[in-house]
């Protein structure tokens, strides 16, 4: 019985260094298991406030301040009718009538002494617009609301110049303020004035180099993805194709940008800023991504469909195209429109090949001039006039809605035609 | 004036979509005469296939539609190809015949000159331009004309010749024990072989442009003082007795500062702990909702991370600064672009991460525990030194996507080159000089352009290496624990 002589303490469990020493160890675990959820907590907010950053302000983005100004069309038209606005001769009809002037002299009836610019640069061709569409208007007397200049509007919403603040108490004195839906920023192009910005010719040059991006990139990507998994034997050459292809994965796109000047703009002299080049410099950078997903796509399918394919007299091209290609279509799909998602909200090539030019209106072909949704986002960003702040957010938040539809889309189709085998 | 410049001049849009629609409507042409060269081989095969009714099995070789295809690829492959070459040959054939026309000798010896009015009447006889501004150009536009329509018929005729010639060629070959399904096979196999190499001719374009050029900016500019001078002042247009520096060490240290410092301070200890909390810790509820949140953070577009660090960030970042006693704060400093990069690295960081936990064999894991190490001993002292090379591989993967960034640099970070260790100071990189040299009024051949590309090669030798890297550590990592 000699145990008292031997210090048990270090090891003993319910020794006080012991349960100390627990005691620390267990905090030590608690503590490095709260960094890890801070950090996780630190990602998530950091994406929401980013996100409602950009919604808070991206939302105002999409509405208008409106002033009411009412025309009496009758007396300054000087009794033209609704039969003489409508017809074969109605362009020439509103022409006559000096709408930017009416307008100037109703405001200036109405609103004498609140500043000279009330109104935003498009209002001219907003009644236009609205006498085009209803030709009854001129017969008699209406109250309008046409969209106010960008200074009132940012005052209206938020706080702006000192000036413009004072215009806006006026005006919401005489009620002649409200809030409307801007059908400009959905359907117009890029302008000097924020209050007449649209997006659609942006969006319309997006869609055109996505189109040339996606009929390029997928066939090549799919068909070098299959003869890389089914057909090509292990050689140099096979080596090569592999490094480049992991290597074009990784290369920064600004490097792609640079590739579609050198070549493209300047050996072969194609048009600049066009939706075609674009699209060619793009399909270059998504080509490697459709290539390396259609690679996993077509390895998981099975190789005894390949040898019961082959068993019954089907040749290696009927195999992989009946059989093969088909079943892997889903996973390269997916992997397809990630690549697209990617390349739709890439800028930095695409100003290399100088799509960041001033665009006032939607391409109508493949060659013409065009800007893509990103690189409009970058080109408003730059501006010094408060109205873009909001409008660049909302076409922020257009192209997040894009973003996520696609990728949603992607997310879809791998749940609803994954197959395990 | 007003109206032209208010509206694209209607003759434009004519002259571009006539252009345009030639070109386009010929290979529609083609391609629908292929589709009836597909059908009549098919019709004549499966003639094959009604008279072989009874006779032995196999007399015919070939499916009808293999047939059919035969015709058509033989009948449009030549055209296409003759399509192609005729579009890259057809400017030049245009510029002799004009050019062998009497009233070219009057045009001026200089060389430049004598372009410059020869692409105008190009210009004008194809309608791209209404008006000439050389008296020159209007003589020469009718010869262009005509040379320009000759051509152009010449073309469309040798076209649908070599067309019918293949087309005719292939259905006369078209036999009931014709081989059509190897030689179709054999087209395919070319075409898929054909597809694969564009990667290395991409590969090679990229690297043989940027060579090209940056030997171009070479023998202006000494690679030493580009490589090593200290002084990045480069202007388009060169005034004598101003400095013009091409030192591209102040764009290099920025690169560094932000993609690899800054940005790796945020993205290194977040990502792992986020990816070791998931994989760890949280239950499988959280790690099903929280990891696609993370990835939506890898798949918002740089322009708007950008947009988030110039309008948000960098002011908050200064606010922060004058309050610690900063007096130079900068509204563009290196700082907010760094954080806000790192941020968008995270998934990468993480799931790189992710991957080398998970490929620690359990044995090691749990031979830990058994030993009565707590989870995060067991993280600190077994998993991570395990997966370390595979984190590292991770890493530099994270740097090469770091540094070859543009958006977020370009709209948060300045554009002064500026070589300063101070986060609240402004700072340029390699991206953000590439695109602010090649963007406004560009002259090729300048110094001032080629720059662009001179720094393009950096960047694209230094991803390379980085990228290399990265993937043989990984590699050799994996092989160590299979």
């Amino acid at each position: 019985m000699n145990n008292a002589a031997i210090d048990l303490s270090p090891t003993d469990w319910n020794g006080k260094i012991m349960q100390k020493r627990i005691a620390s160890r267990y905090a030590a675990e608690r503590r490095f298991k709260a960094m890890g959820f801070i950090a996780v907590a630190l990602s998530t907010l950091f994406l929401a406030f980013l996100l409602f950053t950009m919604l808070g302000q991206g939302l105002r983005g999409f509405q208008r301040t409106e002033i009411a100004v009412e025309f009496d069309f009758p007396a300054l038209t000087s009794g033209a009718t609704a039969a003489s606005v409508t017809g074969p001769n109605a362009d020439a009809a509103l022409n006559s009538m000096d709408i930017p002037g009416l307008v100037e002299l109703a405001i200036g009836q109405q609103y004498a002494g609140m500043g000279d610019s009330l109104l935003t640069s498009a209002a001219a061709a907003n009644v236009r617009q609205m006498l085009a569409d209803d030709p009854d208007l001129v017969t008699s007397k209406h109250i309008l609301w046409l969209p106010a200049d960008s200074r009132l509007d940012v005052a209206f919403k938020r706080t702006g110049e000192p000036i413009a603040e004072k215009t806006v108490a006026a005006l919401s004195e005489r009620d002649a303020l409200r809030t409307g839906f801007n059908w400009t920023f959905l359907t117009g192009a890029d302008a000097t004035d924020p209050s007449a910005v649209g997006i659609w010719a942006a969006f319309k040059g997006s869609l055109m180099t996505m189109a040339i991006t996606l009929l390029l990139a997928f066939p090549v990507g799919v068909l070098a993805a299959l003869y890389l998994e089914e057909y090509a034997s292990k050689n140099r050459l096979t080596d090569l194709i592999e490094v480049s292809i992991n290597n074009l994965a990784a290369v920064p796109s600004i490097i792609f940008g640079l590739l579609g000047l050198a070549v493209f703009l300047t050996m072969f002299g194609m048009p600049r800023s066009s939706a075609l080049v674009g699209g060619l410099t793009l399909a270059l950078m998504t080509m490697p991504v459709i290539v390396i997903a259609g690679r996993n796509a077509v390895k998981s399918v099975p190789p005894s469909i390949r040898e019961a394919a082959l068993g019954i007299g089907a040749s290696p091209v009927q195999v992989v195209f009946h059989h093969v290609l088909p079943l892997a279509l889903p996973g390269i799909l997916t992997g397809t429109i990630i690549g697209m998602a990617r390349a739709l909200g890439e800028t930095a090539p695409l100003l290399m090949i100088g799509m960041r030019a001033f665009i006032p209106a939607a391409p109508e072909g493949f060659t013409d001039a065009a800007t893509a949704l990103p690189v409009q986002i970058y080109l408003w960003s730059d501006e010094v006039n408060q109205g873009f702040v909001e409008k660049t957010s909302a076409a922020i938040i257009v192209l997040l809605i894009f973003l996520l539809g696609m990728n949603a889309l992607a997310i879809y189709l791998r749940n609803r035609f994954e197959t395990r085998w | 004036m007003g109206f032209v410049f208010g509206g694209i001049p209607p003759v434009w849009v004519q002259g571009g979509n006539v252009k345009f629609m030639t070109g386009t409507a010929l290979l529609f042409l083609v391609l629908g005469l292929g589709l009836i060269g597909w059908i009549f081989g098919r019709a004549r095969a499966s003639g094959f296939v009604r008279k072989a009714k009874g006779g032995p099995r196999g007399a015919v070789n070939s499916l009808p539609y293999y047939h059919g295809w035969f015709v058509a690829i033989c009948a449009v492959a030549p055209a296409l190809l003759f399509m192609v070459i005729w579009q890259s040959v057809s400017p030049s054939l245009v510029t002799n015949m004009v050019l062998s026309a009497p009233i070219a000798a009057e045009l001026p010896q200089d060389t430049f000159a004598r372009a410059a009015i020869l692409s105008e009447a190009r210009a004008i006889a194809q309608g791209f331009q209404t008006t000439a501004f050389q008296d020159m150009s209007d003589k020469l536009v009718p010869l262009y004309k005509g040379a320009l329509s000759y051509y152009k018929w010449l073309g469309v005729a040798a076209t649908l010749l070599l067309f019918f010639a293949g087309g005719a060629y292939a259905f006369t070959r078209l036999k009931p024990d014709f081989r059509a399904r190897s030689k179709v096979e054999r087209v395919i196999m070319f075409g898929l072989l054909l597809a694969s190499l564009i990667a290395i001719i991409t590969t090679l374009g990229i690297f043989a442009s940027l060579i090209f050029e940056s030997w171009r900016f070479f023998s202006m500019v000494s690679p030493f003082e580009f490589l090593f001078g200290t002084d990045w002042n480069p202007k388009s247009v060169v005034t004598p007795g101003e400095a013009n520096g091409y030192g591209a060490i102040p764009l290099f240290w920025g690169t560094i500062f932000i993609g690899a410092i800054i940005a790796m301070i945020v993205a290194i200890p977040l990502g792992l702990m986020s990816a070791i909390f998931l994989t760890q810790y949280a239950s499988s509820t959280v790690r099903k909702w929280m990891k696609p949140i993370l990835e939506i953070l890898a798949g918002v577009p740089t322009v708007v991370y950008g947009y988030f660090a110039a309008l948000t960030v960098a002011p908050a970042v200064r606010d922060f600064a004058v309050m610690l006693g900063v007096s130079n704060a900068a509204s563009d400093n290196a700082l907010a672009a760094g954080i806000v990069m790192g941020v968008m690295i995270i998934p990468l960081v993480s799931s790189m991460s992710d991957d080398s936990i998970a490929a620690v064999p359990n044995a090691m894991r749990d031979g830990s525990l058994a030993m009565g190490a707590t989870k995060s001993e067991t993280i600190k002292q077994v998993l991570l030194p395990a997966a370390l090379p595979g984190v590292v591989g991770g890493i530099l993967l994270a740097v090469s996507r770091a540094i070859g960034e543009t958006m977020i640099v370009v709209m948060a970070a300045g554009y002064t080159a500026n070589l300063t260790a101070n986060p609240f100071d402004t700072i340029t990189t390699v991206t953000v000089q590439i695109v602010a040299l090649l963007t406004g009024d560009q002259d090729f051949g300048s110094p001032h352009t080629l720059a662009a590309f001179a720094l393009g090669l950096t960047l694209f030798v230094t991803t390379f290496f980085l990228n290399y890297a990265a993937l043989r550590v990984v590699k050799k990592y994996r092989e160590a624990y299979e």
